[in-house]
């Protein structure tokens, strides 16, 4: 019988200078798409319509004002509310860097939980005990190496550009009395400024994310080392002592994707609110994570790596694509029905904002089918998760996919009528993609592809279903 | 349907020696009635050269049946028979009926699938199982030979393959 043995368990993932040059070549023309998108936006958002209710009108435009309160009161109206507002007259809020900046925002969330997510999964992998992985657990955690790049840009790119993001960074909102006084928005001050006064610099906020991205960091770490202490001195004492950091990552890690989720993306439409937000982002990431952990170990697979991952190992990556591709849909109709069954003015907006926008509207149902019908048909039979053609196809769509979930979470918040899918974002998507595969890669190949001394190496190889 | 009543047993303590000896068996054109294991055996039904369930069709189209008739009903119900107005929606709001579609989809599914799988393998409540032997729920691996099946072959030709093959015990198995 063949013995896992038989294989080249030293093997290491060689980043050839050609596919080096092709990822270049993506993000170069990703580059290109940008600047241009950046000079045709220069000239052609100057008439400035601005966004609906959240725009920066309020700090700008002293003459619009009261459109929060319109919303309270016109439940029947909200749609020509929304309208109304897209014609108001923004002037001078618009300005390109601000859609450069929310396309950065939206690729930095994105691949930022895309890159825990592989850590995410590994971590997943020994607190469940399974076998059937291990020769692509090196795959997974890689993604982590893109986390203290993500974090850098996070910080880096809320303070150079948080009030064009943030409706709730501006701090006459929070002035009792004044013209710009918001008393919902007061409410939730605490939650971003705590413990200093409203308004003012919002430690509480900046200090979760550093703290977030600095024990996912952290836990990254901790598991990568001990991994890869395994495969010098082996014995089972390293499995186990993984999985106790697996457990206790995965039970901070629920929390804090969760109230990532609200800082980071929820809190763009600062009025509202949706209980299971912080599911329906991990949903997101993790289905476009699960796919690029796949499309990732497809591209070494056909490079002549991990012999012993098979097609039964493919059946199980295939079910959870096509498992969570479901999952993400689930989140996305409960959060949708009871919206739209309640039909509560403040709930309503914010799908009213979309589904009502010229920019925004067919992408609703763009996100739908990529994300739920496609993938859910093709990948249905047996033989479509055993085939790397049908996963390659699906998961690629996915990972575009779920930027497209996110352009639809940020844009319309921060940009409102000034959105879009353009050059702008085609170029940065393809340019942060391209770095962030390069940083993964460029990990990835400087220690074995494969666990050496994993102890269910043998059953990885014997996996049947 | 007239069923076979004469059977061949052979009776094998390992599972891989059953694989090989399935190979061999088939290998000297006898045909194989069925294989009873204690447990899944992986990889048993390649050697025996089994087609893959046709289960995942029957579940789609009884989920088909499902989703048509919980939309039906609802439409029936709430558009045609007695048109209501809820919470400022249409008469035929769709987003609403999801959920109920959805549940009637699996129940049938599933019900569906259970049904057939019953059927199809002879666990229905009026079919009487034929139990070769008891030890395949404990710890033998029993193959069945139907000899009807193998009318070309003498039986002491088909023992002497069952033997040959690896098998601890080989069988006469009659039903009435």
């Amino acid at each position: 019988m063949a013995h896992v043995t038989n294989f080249n368990l030293d093997q290491k993932f060689d980043f050839t200078a050609a596919l080096k040059k092709s990822i270049m070549l993506m993000g170069g023309i990703g580059a290109i798409l940008l600047v241009i998108g950046i000079f045709t936006s220069m000239g052609g958002g100057e008439h400035g319509h601005e966004a609906a209710g959240h725009g920066t009108e309020h700090v700008e435009a002293p003459a619009d004002h009261g459109d929060h309160a319109a919303e309270a009161g016109h439940a029947e109206e909200s749609d020509h509310h929304a309208e109304a507002a897209h014609e108001d007259e923004g002037h001078g809020g618009y300005h390109w860097s601000k859609r450069f900046f929310a396309n950065l925002w939206i690729n930095n969330v994105y691949f930022a939980g895309i890159a825990i997510i592989g850590v995410f999964f590994f971590a997943i992998q020994y607190a469940a005990q399974a076998g059937w992985a291990t020769a692509i657990l090196r795959v997974m955690i890689s993604f982590g190496n893109w986390l203290p790049f993500a974090a850098i840009l996070m910080i880096v790119t809320y303070f150079i550009a948080g009030h064009d993001l943030f409706h709730w960074t501006h701090h006459d909102l929070f002035v009792e009395g004044g013209a710009h006084y918001d008393k919902i928005i007061d409410g939730k001050g605490g939650f971003f400024y705590w413990p200093l006064a409203k308004g003012s610099f919002p430690i509480f906020w900046v200090a979760r994310m550093v703290i977030f991205f600095g024990l996912w960091i952290f836990f990254f770490n901790k598991l990568k080392n001990l991994s890869f202490q395994e495969d010098l001195n082996g014995g089972t004492s390293y499995w186990y002592n993984i999985r106790k950091w697996s457990a206790i990552f995965l039970v901070i890690f629920a929390v804090s994707s969760s109230i990532s989720a609200w800082d980071w993306v929820m809190s763009i439409d600062t009025h509202w609110f949706s209980t299971l937000f912080g599911w329906y982002v991990f949903a997101s990431w993790f289905v476009a994570g699960l796919s690029s952990i796949t499309l990732v170990t497809i591209m070494l697979k056909e490079r002549g790596y991990l012999e012993m991952f098979n097609e039964n190992h493919l059946h199980d990556l295939g079910k959870f694509v096509f498992g969570f591709s479901i999952f993400w849909t689930y989140l996305w109709f409960s959060q949708f029905l009871l919206i739209y069954y309640a039909n509560i003015p403040e709930e309503s907006v914010y799908f009213i904002e979309r589904l009502s926008s010229d920019k925004y509207g067919a992408f609703i149902f763009v996100n739908l089918i990529m994300n739920f019908v496609l993938p859910f048909l093709v990948l249905m039979t047996r033989d479509a998760k055993r085939h790397t053609i049908f996963l390659k196809v699906v998961c690629t769509l996915i990972i575009i996919g779920h930027w497209v979930d996110f352009f639809l979470m940020v844009q319309p918040g921060t940009l409102g009528h000034n959105g879009g899918v353009g050059f702008m974002e085609i170029g940065m998507f393809m340019l942060y993609g391209s770095v962030v595969i390069m940083v993964v890669l460029t990990g990835l190949s400087k220690k074995n592809l494969i666990a050496k001394n994993h102890p269910m190496l043998e059953e990885t190889y014997h996996h049947h279903i | 349907m007239e069923r076979d009543t004469n059977f061949i047993l052979g009776i094998y303590d390992d599972e891989d020696v059953l694989k090989d000896a399935v190979t061999k068996v088939r290998d000297s054109g006898v045909k194989i009635h069925e294989v009873y294991t204690p447990y899944p055996v992986h990889g048993l039904e390649d050697v025996l050269g089994y087609r893959r369930s046709r289960l995942p069709i029957a579940a789609f189209l009884f989920g088909m049946l499902g989703t048509c008739l919980a939309l039906t009903m609802q439409l029936l119900m709430m558009a045609v028979d007695w048109p209501m107005i809820i919470g400022g929606k249409d008469h035929a709001p769709i987003p609403d009926f999801i959920p109920v579609t959805f549940e009637l989809t699996v129940l049938l599914a599933s019900f569906g699938m259970v049904g057939v799988f019953m059927i199809s393998s002879n666990l229905k409540p009026w079919g009487q199982p034929r139990i070769f032997d008891l030890r395949s729920t404990d710890d033998k691996h029993v193959m069945a030979i139907d000899i009807a099946n193998n009318a070309s072959i003498e039986e002491a030709k088909i023992k002497e393959v069952l033997q040959s093959s690896g098998a601890s015990e080989v069988n006469n198995k009659s039903f009435e």
